[in-house]
């Protein structure tokens, strides 16, 4: 959080410095000042400029399951089937502090498809509704495989 | 610019539209609130970022960002939050419901 803070700030000394603080300059700090951070030799840059890395994938990878998933909800809105198979899976967890359960379960409830319903008192199950269930095993590895080992290494 | 604005502004009101369209159409609870929690939001992040390039201010874009972040960190807690009571509250499952993994009254908390 630092090393962003600290890039945040060097963003605003290149607006101040061309005199304006349009987007365009702003964003242009941003990258300049990433830059600098990520060659600068120092030890928690480089985790910072993987942290960065990490964080733009993880942000693609999300928006692209979310337009996918979208696409297959709209589908069977739209259509007069209905081919909705829902049910409720229960997922092993490997996450284990409460900010990265609170952050698996909030992107899978953000990705069309798929709402956390609860997790298990021993905080080692989360279940999960899924609104179209093939193949409980193919759901539960998209689940840990897409998105609880990017969080986590995006945590960890 | 104002051509990226208005399609952006359409497939956001259309989004809303099919979370309408769904929360009618679906069997139960559980997969309307499939319906209405995603697509809106994307429809109303749509809508912002249309209004964002439309105007093409630093301080409209910032309040836009932020009205899309605290959407995306309000809506999943939401939608948790009353399915989760719905279940506790035994709102049935439709008839085409394969699984119940929760099905055990003690997993609740």
């Amino acid at each position: 959080m630092i090393p962003f803070a600290g890039n945040l700030v060097l963003a605003g000394v290149w607006a101040a410095a061309l005199g304006e603080f349009s987007l365009t300059n702003l964003v242009a700090g941003f990258g300049l000042g990433f830059a600098i951070l990520a060659i600068a030799p120092q030890q928690s840059s480089e985790r910072y400029s993987r942290k960065v890395l990490r964080s733009v994938e993880f942000a693609a990878f999300f928006i692209g399951q979310l337009v996918i998933a979208s696409f297959r909800v709209t589908a069977d809105i739209v259509t007069p089937a209905q081919r909705a198979r829902p049910g409720i899976v229960a997922v092993p967890l490997d996450a284990e502090t409460d900010i990265e359960i609170t952050m698996l379960a909030n992107v899978i409830s953000l990705t069309p498809g798929s709402i956390s319903l609860d997790v298990s008192a021993d905080r080692r199950t989360l279940f999960v509704h899924v609104m179209f269930l093939d193949d409980v095993a193919t759901c539960r590895r998209e689940i840990k495989d897409g998105f609880e080992r990017r969080i986590l290494e995006l945590l960890r | 610019m104002d051509t990226v604005a208005a399609l952006l502004a359409l497939s956001g009101a259309a989004m809303i539209l099919v979370a309408c369209i769904g929360l009618l159409r679906l069997p139960d609870l559980y997969t309307r609130m499939h319906a209405c929690t995603k697509p809106a939001t994307l429809g109303v992040s749509l809508i912002v970022a249309a209004v964002a390039i439309h105007v093409g201010e630093l301080g409209i874009t910032a309040r836009a960002v932020l009205i899309v972040l605290f959407f995306l960190l309000t809506a999943p807690v939401a939608a948790h939050r009353l399915t989760h009571a719905a279940y506790r509250a035994g709102v049935p499952r439709c008839p085409s419901t394969v699984r119940d993994d929760l099905d055990d009254p003690d997993l609740l908390l």
